[in-house]
């Protein structure tokens, strides 16, 4: 949010601190203490995901990934390193903006209803270990919930009491290009505390007050030269390791100037339009409200639920369906992140995180289908 | 007579356990039964009414002579007819005769194959008369039902999902099995309603739900083949609960034709 990336570049001038690797349990007890659900990097199922975290030893310490357009591979490390890896299957999304979550609730009264919202009752969330790219889905998924048109209320309680500790890279994944969308993979703004992993412990800055009083009191000092240096040699292996990039010169209008592309035709024969593209990426935020009666009649939930632009029910309108092909759906999915989404929310909607190519189980690459509409545009 | 709806279940070849996916409604079903009139369910009631029926549940395929009359009765005394499961709505797994023909199975199955008669398909029962709403699975979901059954009462269309497995795994947090494990999955072309639950164990969707809506089948066989998966192999993938469901049934032709054709060319 706005004053957030204020008060992070009033912070910025300070000296970073340094926590040991040893004390960093601290912090985790803090959090919790001061009401916090702690949510981090964890191995799940047989990816690093995102889930509730009470100790350092849940953290995927000594694991890595290997991604690649429709593949991913959990990996060991030789170096035991606590965040060496990169984006996994789950984002941020979930927790500020739930799968599923009933949103209002009516009730019969005779011959009438009385409607009703339901107040979320999330605990604060203190979410560990969000990438720049991620941070800037946070900051773009704002724009959609949190505009002057619309206010969300279940996502503006929950984003406005997160704290995010955000975690600078180290090291970049074949699928990432946060720096062709100039979002990563340097944390720059928009977090409470930052850190960047050495090997005997991480230096830390503070981005907020917020941040300051978290760990107030707590086994941190200030970082010595030295360490400050090893974590900025860290960070910059970061961004020499990413080799993916998207060409954006003028985006916007080179796809919305070929609509009639034959490269789209080419997509839905490869496209299974299954929605994991859109249900991994961290800014998409379509979804569904249904009304839910209860058996007894006496009772209707309004339940929202993630959707998708892939799902052809989803544009269905009296009358039918508007996207009814393939073809249709992956060009309103590609169009609307890259091009149509800057008129709405002036901003891009892809912070190039890579998950899209990751989990697409076909392992379709957007940056290539956009690629080769800029090699031959109609 | 009561006012209320009067409900029907009938089975014709099948396994039951879709019927039962009513009784195991467990908690909601004596409110369900405070709303609706059971007057024939031989599975838990002795209570046999003959028709007309508001509604009637069909499970089951057609796979005798016999059925294919009953079947019309059944349609005649009802005003809502609803197919419950792979077996009502694509033949369920006795479908697989299709390809080889009764025969062969009758003899291997039953000790006096001479007691046997039998069609030599087993089809849904769309192919045979017309149904108001066909709910799939195999089993079905209960909650499924559930819903179907409060539609109808409330008069409104049934909000069952026709788009694929991956939206549910997605939703729970299921890491994907084909991506991080290479494990072949049905889940892109298989319409939901299990609520994803093989993948959250570490296994592909089976299909137990049949096609999704606009299932796109090539380029997730092209795929499974170029990860080394043999054509054979995703044919008899395709060929189980809903093999006989067009769009899989499709698919696993023209793989099998493939096959075929490979094998005869010297
Ligand atoms: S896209 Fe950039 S910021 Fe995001 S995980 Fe990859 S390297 Fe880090
Ligand atoms: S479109 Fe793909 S790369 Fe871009 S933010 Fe979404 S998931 Fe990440
Ligand atoms: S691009 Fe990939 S993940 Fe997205 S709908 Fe198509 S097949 Fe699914
Ligand atoms: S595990 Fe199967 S159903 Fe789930 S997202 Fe992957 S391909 Fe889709």
């Amino acid at each position: 949010m706005a004053d957030q990336a204020a008060t992070c570049e009033a912070f910025a001038a300070e000296l970073p601190r340094w926590i040991a690797k040893g004390d960093f349990q601290s912090l985790i007890d803090r959090l919790w203490e001061l009401g916090y659900r702690v949510i981090g990097p964890t191995i799940i199922q047989s990816a690093i995901g995102y889930d509730e975290l009470r100790r350092v030893d849940e953290l995927p310490r000594g694991w890595t990934e290997q991604q690649s357009a429709g593949s991913y591979r959990l990996v060991q490390r030789s170096d035991g390193a606590w965040f060496g890896f990169n984006v996994g299957p789950h984002s941020w999304k979930r927790y500020l903006f739930p799968p599923q979550s009933v949103v209002a609730r009516a009730e019969r009264q005779g011959d009438w209803w009385q409607l009703h919202d339901v107040p979320d009752d999330e605990p604060a969330f203190a979410f560990l270990g969000v990438r720049a790219c991620e941070l800037a889905a946070i900051a773009i998924q704002d724009r959609v919930f949190l505009n002057e048109h619309h206010t969300d209320p279940t996502y503006q309680r929950r984003r406005e009491r997160a704290l995010l500790i955000a975690v600078n890279c180290t090291q970049a994944a074949p699928t990432c290009f946060c720096t062709s969308m100039g979002t990563g993979p340097q944390c720059s703004a928009g977090f409470d505390l930052a850190i960047t992993e050495t090997a005997d412990g991480f230096t830390l800055e503070v981005g907020s007050e917020r941040g300051a009083a978290v760990i107030e009191g707590l086994p941190i000092r200030q970082a010595t030269a030295d360490e400050s240096a090893v974590a900025e040699t860290e960070r910059a292996r970061a961004e020499e390791q990413i080799s993916k990039r998207l060409d954006t010169t003028d985006i916007r209008n080179l796809l919305l100037g070929n609509l009639d592309h034959a490269r789209w035709d080419d997509v839905a024969r490869r496209c299974l339009s299954c929605t994991n593209c859109t249900l991994v990426c961290p800014t998409c935020f379509c979804h569904s409200v249904t009304d839910v009666t209860a058996l007894d009649d006496g009772s209707i939930d309004r339940v929202r639920q993630w959707d998708s632009c892939f799902n052809a029910q989803f544009s269905y309108i009296h009358g039918g369906v508007i996207r009814a092909d393939v073809r249709a759906r992956y060009r309103q999915w590609l169009t609307h992140k890259l091009a149509s989404w800057i008129d709405q929310f002036e901003t891009s909607g892809c912070v190039g995180c890579g998950r899209c190519i990751t989990w697409c189980p076909v392992g379709i690459d957007l940056t290539e289908e956009v690629a080769a509409i800029r090699e031959v545009p109609s | 007579m009561s006012a209320q709806p009067r409900l029907a279940v009938f089975k014709f070849a099948s396994c039951d356990g879709c019927q039962l996916s009513l009784l195991s409604l467990e908690d909601e079903l004596l409110q369900l039964a405070a709303r609706v009139d059971v007057v024939h369910f031989l599975e838990a009631t002795s209570r046999i009414e003959p028709g007309p029926y508001d509604v009637a549940l069909v499970e089951g395929s057609i796979t005798t002579a016999d059925d294919e009359q009953r079947i019309q009765q059944v349609r005649r005394d009802s005003k809502f007819l609803v197919t419950l499961g792979a077996c009502a709505t694509a033949g369920g797994i006795q479908a697989l005769k299709n390809w080889s023909g009764s025969e062969a199975f009758v003899n291997a199955v039953y000790a006096r194959p001479d007691y046997i008669r039998t069609l030599e398909t087993s089809t849904a029962i769309a192919d045979h008369v017309a149904v108001d709403f066909e709910l799939r699975g195999c089993p079905i979901n209960k909650y499924q039902l559930l819903e179907v059954l409060q539609s109808l009462l409330a008069g409104r269309r049934p909000r069952t999902p026709t788009h694929c497995v991956c939206v549910e795994c997605k939703r729970r947090g299921t890491v994907c099995v084909t991506v991080a494990q290479g494990i072949a999955c049905l889940g892109p072309v298989t319409q939901a309603g299990c609520g994803a639950l093989c993948p959250a164990y570490d296994r592909g969707c089976y299909g137990c739900y049949g096609p999704s809506e606009q299932p796109n089948l090539v380029p997730l066989t092209d795929h499974l083949r170029a990860g080394g998966m043999k054509a054979e192999a995703i044919a008899t993938a395709l060929r189980s609960f809903n093999a006989y469901a067009p769009a899989f049934r499709q698919e696993s032709d023209r793989l099998a034709a493939e096959v075929a054709e490979r094998e005869s060319t010297p």
